[in-house]
């Protein structure tokens, strides 16, 4: 029943034993112990567990694990730690762009996926490319400041020479 | 050094939620750790006629498998903790799982305990039930007409409660009224959708004795107290442990059948057991807002003084009365059916219904954002029956600022208030006079814009236990903190409340920094676990700061003035001698003083007491307010409806609330953002919608419209400051004011708009559909008139 599959998660490759029907992120969550990817949902809607694969956001509630087999994929804990935070962790930090934190991985994995290839979004842009995650704390308006500002320092540090 | 109170500083909570290093409850892994699935009815009311349960038992990774036969008898109904008085309550038993009959649909029937989630979840698709399928009815005025289908054996005609508030002469005054408007309002079900859905894992060990269940949850010394009285063990044997909790809004303080059927089975297989609901699931079963059909009205004189105001209420408990569902319709409602307004004569009565829907229980806001609606929809109702501005009414009609505290005539007292300046300053900030001129001109070009105002008040920080005792409130409403001064003067501070997003790890350390003159890195916030806090009663209500801060405000002052006898004593002087400068002791008119820190060091080695002083610096504290605290404030609203498709575009969103001093103001703000969506989710589309089956239509998240940061505004802040007189703080919380405020605010802008057709309500949510239907409909009847 069950197959093994090798995966590529924020660099570190595993092989773990999957049913063929396990979700990406019940693999992660509960084989690979990163927790950090969230399901607030069963149909595709909320987008707490969005990860990075391929480059892209998707939704590992939507991606079969076996599916992921040879398409590196990033979670939150692959963005950046306490001591080194990414921008866009920076961002919400300091913009007060979270409050229960639950929602907060995706929508930092969505955002990454928006600045990677729209470095200076609009509020109007930013709103429209987190419609698939949802935040019941917030209200987003501090959301939005948070990707606004990320990406500014994104820019920023580009800028500098130093690596987003 | 200067003080960090009113500084927006960063949260502290945040590194471990950013980088995904935080535990919520379906993170917790134990060893041996087993899974649980419930079996759910598909049907709102139903017999069970039989349950085969054989080949789910003997299916793969199977560890049991327990229907209410097996668990029934050893595990108490799900209990109902607010029994409202005078009102001939009647609270039929909740049995955890349903054994004879269904009521909703979700209901459980049984229960796997798998090896795995998977196995648990396939389990399930194994079992046979066989129901006698019975009539349905999920409308609250519908369930108490004759005839309706009968839920309970002891419950006649599904009243649950019959209650009514009364002050003054309403009768009176509607009869002499010169005005009288009237309004049929459906307060919609509503799902709280906490993102993170609800989970436990329960551990109970078979050598102690001792249960320790995490569990998503905003109060874990109630569930403390609740699941140990419904599995029968003694309080001090259960340990509730509040890890990250993604949200609650309400949905999280109810005791429920799931969690403790979840402990009961880790108590006969000696292993732990985890479940996690689904989203479905939660849909179904986890407690719904609101569920109100109201008949108001409210009555003056033509110069737009308000004299009255009456309604009859029916209200949906759903198929069982919740932890808190009956106290919510009644006293989180009726008592504050004034609003911000001297209305001298109130009857507010509450027709109570069990219907065969899921749970009625506390919903941000929680019988308040209810009251508000009504209050503010029949303002603006009122004004536009006398001719006047809705504004000038409001302003006619507002409690005067020299006139706290303030007795209305349902007789619940408001703490302070000052409802004008807010007012004034959210006027200029859209511009109202300019906005109406606006307004006219857009009206000639075919364009309809709307401006709605609501000023609120709310009813929160609750509250003294004394009146939650009255009120049939089966707990108190103090809460309290351990103020714990560390030998190095770092401290600990362990709460009784259970903050899930709100950041008091944060403003509690800014109080306690300014209170000791201390770095704010010095100090930790302790919180969400029963086995290291005191006594407190949760996070709700919009009550954290405003009591168990105080609590913590109280303990921190006992801990400062043990210090000072201790300085006293070090620097050989008299206390009355001693002033608090930067965070020492000094003796006045010298350079003599101790730091907190020397004062924590040598309290702590206790080598030199002063006679009869204890060693060690530490405090606990219960602090119970005096009274509850009414924050209030304006909120305006602008829109455009396109006439066309019935689509509302919300222009501006302002919002000037007062809620005392803010110790964050950036934490404040996000508290007003979140409520305020919450509040447009309600007003512009989100609704839980039954059929006449009783089935949940509205299931999923592709069906239940939850705000999308694509469909919502940008919302504007603003303060004014008026301290309460009822704790040391001199804090009001704002938790709820936003969604109290912002549904009738919306609803309000989209009615202003479509005067033009002469439209005087649309239901909310005021969707696409409704107000087009309402537009075709004004129109067909002008047509008809011509």
């Amino acid at each position: 029943m069950k197959r093994p599959v090798t995966l590529t998660v924020n660099g570190a490759r595993t092989t773990v034993e999957v049913e063929p029907r396990a979700l990406l992120v019940h693999v992660l969550r509960d084989e690979l112990n990163l927790t950090g990817t969230h399901i607030g949902c069963d149909t595709s809607q909320c987008g707490a567990c969005t990860v990075i694969m391929d480059g892209q956001a998707v939704k590992s509630c939507t991606v079969l694990a076996v599916q992921a087999e040879g398409h590196p994929v990033t979670t939150i804990e692959g963005m950046g730690s306490v001591d080194a935070l990414h921008p866009l962790q920076q961002a919400f930090w300091e913009k007060h762009g979270l409050q229960c934190g639950f929602c907060t991985p995706g929508m930092i994995m969505t955002a990454s996926d928006l600045l990677a290839h729209n470095p200076d979004p609009s509020e109007e842009e930013i709103r429209d490319a987190l419609e698939g995650n949802y935040c019941r704390c917030t209200g987003y308006v501090n959301i939005v400041a948070a990707v606004k500002h990320a990406a500014g320092l994104i820019r920023e540090g580009a800028r500098a020479g130093a690596p987003a | 050094m200067t003080s960090i109170m009113g500084s927006g500083i960063r949260r502290r909570e945040d590194p471990r939620l950013i980088t995904g290093a935080a535990t919520y409850t379906d993170d917790v892994k134990l060893p041996g750790l087993t899974y649980a699935a419930f079996l759910r009815s598909p049907y709102a009311h139903a017999k069970i006629t039989r349950i085969d349960v054989s080949a789910a038992k003997s299916a793969p990774g199977v560890l049991a498998v327990y229907t209410g036969a097996d668990v029934n008898p050893h595990v108490l109904p799900v209990l109902c903790a607010w029994n409202t008085p005078n009102c001939d309550l009647k609270v039929p038993p909740h049995p955890v799982l349903a054994q004879d009959k269904v009521r909703y649909v979700g209901d459980a029937v049984a229960v796997v305990i798998a090896e795995t989630r998977a196995q648990a979840r396939d389990a399930i698709d194994l079992m046979d039930v066989d129901y006698d399928v019975l009539p349905a009815e999920t409308d609250p005025e519908k369930a108490l007409e004759p005839g309706a289908p009968q839920f309970h054996d002891d419950v006649p005609g599904n009243k649950a409660f019959l209650w009514e508030v009364m002050g003054g002469d309403p009768d009176g005054a509607f009869a002499n009224a010169e005005v009288t408007a009237k309004l049929r309002i459906v307060q919609q079900r509503l799902l709280p959708t906490a993102i993170e859905a609800r989970a436990a894992v329960a551990s109970y060990h078979k050598g102690t004795g001792q249960l320790t269940l995490w569990c998503t949850t905003q109060n874990p010394h109630i569930h403390r107290f609740l699941y140990s009285v419904m599995l029968k063990l003694p309080e001090h044997k259960v340990r509730v442990i509040a890890p990250e909790v993604g949200g609650g809004f309400g949905s999280k303080i109810p005791a429920y059948a799931d969690e403790a059927v979840a402990a009961w089975a880790s108590m006969q297989l000696g292993r732990p057991v985890k479940w996690t609901e689904d989203r479905s699931e939660n849909y179904k079963v986890t407690i719904h807002g609101r569920d109100h059909v109201e008949y108001v009205e409210m009555c003056g004189t033509k110069d737009g003084k308000i004299t009255g105001i009456r309604g009859k209420i029916f209200a949906g408990l759903g198929a069982y009365a919740s932890t808190a569902g009956p106290g919510i319709p009644t006293i989180l409602h009726g008592l504050v059916y004034s609003g911000a307004y001297t209305i001298p004569n109130i009857r507010c009565t509450v027709h109570g219904a069990y219907t065969s829907a899921a749970p009625v229980d506390a919903y941000r806001g929680a019988g308040r954002p209810e009251a508000a609606y009504l209050v503010e929809r029949l303002v603006d109702t009122f004004a536009r029956e006398c001719g006047l501005d809705p504004v000038d009414v409001r302003r006619k009609n507002f409690i005067p600022k020299d006139a706290f505290p303030y007795t209305v005539a349902t007789g619940v007292t408001y703490d302070s208030g000052n409802y004008e300046p807010a007012l004034d300053k959210a006027l200029a900030k859209v511009d109202y006079k300019g906005f109406r001129k606006q307004q006219e001109e857009a009206r000639k070009k075919g364009k309809y814009l709307g401006i709605g105002v609501v000023s609120y008040i709310e009813i929160c920080g609750l509250g003294p236990s004394q009146v939650a005792g009255a009120v049939g409130f089966g707990g108190g409403l103090y809460d309290s903190a351990i103020v714990r001064v560390y030998p190095t003067g770092t401290v600990r501070v362990y709460i009784g409340a259970s903050p899930h997003g709100q950041g008091q790890e944060t403003t509690f350390a800014q109080i306690i920094s300014d209170e000791f003159g201390i770095p704010v890195e010095h100090v930790e916030i302790v919180h969400g676990d029963t086995e290291t806090t005191p006594q407190g009663w949760g996070t709700y209500g919009s009550r954290t700061t405003a009591v168990s801060g105080s609590a913590m405000k109280v303990a921190a002052t006992r801990v400062k003035e043990k210090a000072k006898k201790l300085a006293a004593h070090l620097l050989e002087a008299s206390e009355a001698d001693l002033e608090w400068v930067d965070g020492a002791f000094a003796v006045k008119g010298t350079d003599r003083k101790k730091t907190f820190a020397e004062l924590a060091v040598m309290a702590n080695v206790a080598w030199n007491m002063p006679a009869g002083l204890e060693p060690g610096l530490e405090a606990t504290a219960f602090f119970d307010p005096s009274n509850f605290v009414y924050p209030f404030g304006t909120h305006i609203c602008t829109v455009e409806v396109d006439v066309e498709t019935g689509v509302v575009d919300i222009l501006r969103y302002i919002a000037v609330d007062d809620c005392g001093p803010q110790i964050n103001p950036v934490i404040v703000q996000g508290q007003i953002h979140g409520g305020v969506i919450q509040g447009i989710g309600e007003a512009l589309q989100e609704i839980a919608i039954y059929d006449e089956d009783g089935q949940l239509l509205t299931g999923t998240m592709m069906d239940y419209a939850v705000p999308k940061a694509s469909q919502m505004p940008h919302i504007e802040t603003d303060h004014t400051v008026t301290p309460s007189p009822v704790n040391p703080l001199g804090i009001k919380g704002c938790g709820e004011a936003g969604t109290i405020a912002s549904a009738a605010c919306v609803v309000n802008a989209v009615i202003d708009a479509l005067q033009p057709f002469g439209i005087k309500n649309i239901d909310k949510p005021v969707t696409p559909a409704r107000v087009w239907a309402a537009i075709q409909a004004a129109k067909a009847a002008t047509q008809g008139a011509n």
